[in-house]
C-alpha cells in the first residue's frame, strides 16, 4: 500500500480537558483531493491542526509515507512535506507579500514553487509583492496564504476556509486555481462550509459532526438528503 | 556655554542609555517579555570584563572579544533553558522569573566580586578629548560610546528588516502560531533574539565599566534608564530608542546643571513628561 501518503487511525484531539476529536479515521492517497465538511464546531480546522502539527494533545495514528508523525512539533511536519493554509488567512501583518512569501520557503524542499511560479499563479500578487500584507483585499490575502504554504513544496496541503469571509466571485477564483495546484500531483485536504463547492472540488469526501465522521464517501454516492443528515445530525 | 556643553555631554551619555535599551526593545519586540534583570546582565557583563581584564591585562575594549561571545552563549542558553518555560498566555510568569534572576544575580555577584565598587582603567581613551569650540571639548571615550551605539541600532534596523533572521524574528513576533508552520521552532527564534540581545547587553556593559564605578547593585538603576529610554523613544522602534536614550542623557545633563543632585531626577521627570502627554512614546511604531 505505497501509494497511501496519510494514514490517521482513531485520532482523538483536546484543547485543554475538551475533546474535541472522537477517534478519526481516514486514509489519502497521492495526489488525491479530500473534501471535509461539516457544521460549525464539529472539528474540522482541529483535525487539520492535528494533522499538522499546531494541536498536541491527541492520541491514536497519524502516519505520513509509513512514519510515525503525532508526536512531531509543526515546525517538523511541514519539513515533511504537509502545508497549511491556516482559516482566516493569518498573514504576518508586520511582513511585504515577498517577505510572507519567502518566509513560507524557509523550509527549503525540493519542487516545482518558486516565488516567479507563486506570482505566475497570482499575478496580481507580482504588482503588490512590496505592500504590507494587510494592505491587500481579502481575496489577495488569501492568494499570499495560498502561496505562502505552496513555497514549501508540500506533498500537501491543508486548505482551511478559503471561502471565509470572501465574496463569490473571488471564490470562485481561487477554487479555479486549485486543479493548477494539485496538477503536479500534489495532494490535498480541503475544509469547507460551503458543502456544494467542497464536493465538487473533490474526488472524496468526508462528513465530520461532533468530532466523528458521519459520513464518507464519494460525492456522487449519496443523496443529496443522506449528505444534509450526515451534516446536521437531524 | 556650560549648557551648550552640558546638551552635547548629554547626548553622548544617551549613547550608552539606548544601548542599555536596545537589547530591552529588540526582547520586547520579539516575544514580548519583559526582562527585569536585564540591568543585572549589564553588570555581570562588566564583572566578567573586570575579571578578563585582571587575568590577562589586556585593554578593557579587546576584553569585548571574550565578553560577547559568553554573554551571548549565556543568552541562549538562558532563553533555551528557563525563559522559554515562562513564555505563555499568561505575562506573570517570566515577569517572576526574571525578577528572581535579578535577586540571584546581585547576590550572586556580592558573593564572587564582594560589595567593593570597581572602575575598568582604558587609559588615555578615557582621558582624551578634543576641543570643538571655546569650552566644549568632546572625549574620545563618550563619542565612541555614541558611535557604537548608532551602529549598534543601525545594524540591528537591517538585520530586522533585510535579513531571513529578521524576518523570521518580526514573523515569530507577529504570528507565534503560524511562524511554526513556516518551518521555525520558535524556542529556537526567541534563543537567538536573546543570545543577541546579552551581546548587546555585554557591550553596554564594558563601555558602562570603563565610563563609571560599578557594584554589584546597580542592576536595577540601568533597567530604569533601559526602560526610559525604551518608552520615550515609542516600543518597537529602533532608532525612537536612540533618540530616548539622547532625550534621558540630556535631561540628566540640564538637570546636573542646575544643580548635580537634579542629575537622575530631571531624567525622570523627562520620562514622565512624555508619559504623561505621548503615553505611546514619540515615535510609536506604525501600525499595520
Amino acid at each position: 500500500m505505497s501509494d497511501i501518503l496519510l494514514s490517521v487511525k482513531n485520532l482523538q484531539s483536546y484543547y485543554g480537558d475538551f475533546q474535541a476529536l472522537h477517534g478519526i479515521t481516514l486514509e489519502l492517497k497521492k495526489g488525491q483531493v479530500l473534501s471535509l465538511i461539516g457544521a460549525n464546531g464539529a472539528g474540522k480546522s482541529t483535525l487539520l491542526k492535528s494533522i499538522c502539527g499546531l494541536v498536541r494533545k491527541k492520541t491514536g495514528d497519524v502516519k505520513w509515507k509509513g512514519d510515525d508523525i503525532i508526536t512531531l512539533p509543526a515546525s517538523e511536519i511541514v519539513k515533511r512535506g504537509i502545508a497549511l493554509v491556516p482559516e482566516g488567512r493569518r498573514l504576518f501583518p508586520s511582513l511585504s507579500v515577498d517577505e510572507n512569501l519567502r518566509l513560507g520557503g524557509h523550509v527549503a524542499r525540493l519542487g516545482p514553487w518558486s516565488l516567479s511560479s507563486v506570482y505566475n499563479l497570482f499575478p496580481i500578487l507580482r504588482e503588490k509583492r512590496n505592500a504590507p500584507s494587510t494592505s491587500l483585499s481579502g481575496g489577495q490575502q488569501q492568494m499570499v496564504a495560498i502561496g505562502r504554504a505552496l513555497m514549501s513544496n508540500p506533498e500537501l496541503i491543508l486548505l482551511d476556509e478559503l471561502s471565509l469571509g470572501l465574496a463569490p466571485i473571488i471564490i470562485k477564483d481561487i477554487y479555479d486555481q486549485l486543479p493548477l495546484i494539485t496538477a503536479g500531483g500534489m495532494s490535498a485536504i480541503i475544509v469547507e462550509q460551503d458543502v456544494t463547492r467542497a464536493l465538487s472540488a473533490a474526488s472524496h469526501f468526508f462528513c465530520i459532526q461532533e468530532g466523528r465522521v458521519s459520513l464518507q464517501g464519494a460525492p456522487k454516492s449519496y443523496t443529496r438528503d443522506q449528505i444534509s443528515k450526515a451534516y446536521f445530525g437531524t | 556655554m556650560d549648557w551648550i556643553n552640558a546638551i552635547v555631554q548629554g547626548v553622548l551619555v544617551g549613547g550608552l542609555y539606548a544601548m542599555f535599551a536596545a537589547g530591552l526593545s529588540l526582547i520586547f519586540g520579539v516575544m514580548r517579555l519583559v526582562n527585569i534583570a536585564h540591568g543585572d546582565l549589564i553588570i555581570l557583563a562588566s564583572y566578567l570584563a573586570w575579571a578578563v581584564v585582571g587575568a590577562t591585562g589586556v585593554h578593557p575594549l579587546l576584553a569585548l572579544l571574550a565578553v560577547v561571545p559568553v554573554m551571548g552563549s549565556l543568552g541562549y542558553a538562558l532563553q533555551s533553558f528557563i525563559l522559554n518555560r515562562t513564555l505563555g498566555k499568561d505575562i506573570l510568569p517570566p515577569l517572576l522569573v526574571t525578577f528572581g534572576l535579578s535577586v540571584i544575580l546581585q547576590n550572586g555577584l556580592l558573593q564572587f566580586f564582594t560589595a567593593d565598587s570597581r572602575k575598568l582603567n582604558a587609559g588615555l581613551l578615557e582621558i582624551s578629548s578634543f576641543n570643538v569650540v571655546q569650552g566644549i571639548d568632546i572625549g574620545y571615550l563618550p563619542l565612541l560610546m555614541f558611535m557604537t551605539a548608532v551602529a549598534i541600532i543601525a545594524g540591528l534596523q537591517y538585520m530586522f528588516y533585510n535579513t531571513a533572521t529578521g524576518r523570521a524574528f518580526r514573523a515569530t513576533s507577529d504570528e507565534p502560531e503560524i511562524a511554526q508552520l513556516m518551518g521555525l521552532d520558535n524556542k529556537q527564534v526567541y534563543a537567538k533574539a536573546m543570545a543577541l540581545c546579552l551581546g548587546i547587553v555585554a557591550i553596554a556593559g564594558v563601555f558602562l565599566a570603563i565610563r563609571s564605578n560599578f557594584d554589584p547593585f546597580m542592576g536595577p538603576g540601568r533597567l530604569i534608564f533601559g526602560f526610559e529610554a525604551v518608552i520615550i523613544g515609542g516600543l518597537g522602534n529602533l532608532w525612537g530608542t536612540l533618540v530616548g536614550g539622547v532625550i534621558l542623557g540630556v535631561a540628566q545633563g540640564l538637570g546636573a546643571q542646575i544643580d548635580p543632585g537634579y542629575q537622575i531626577l530631571a531624567g525622570h521627570v523627562a520620562f514622565l513628561i512624555v508619559l504623561a502627554f505621548r503615553p505611546t512614546g514619540l515615535f510609536p511604531r506604525i501600525a499595520g
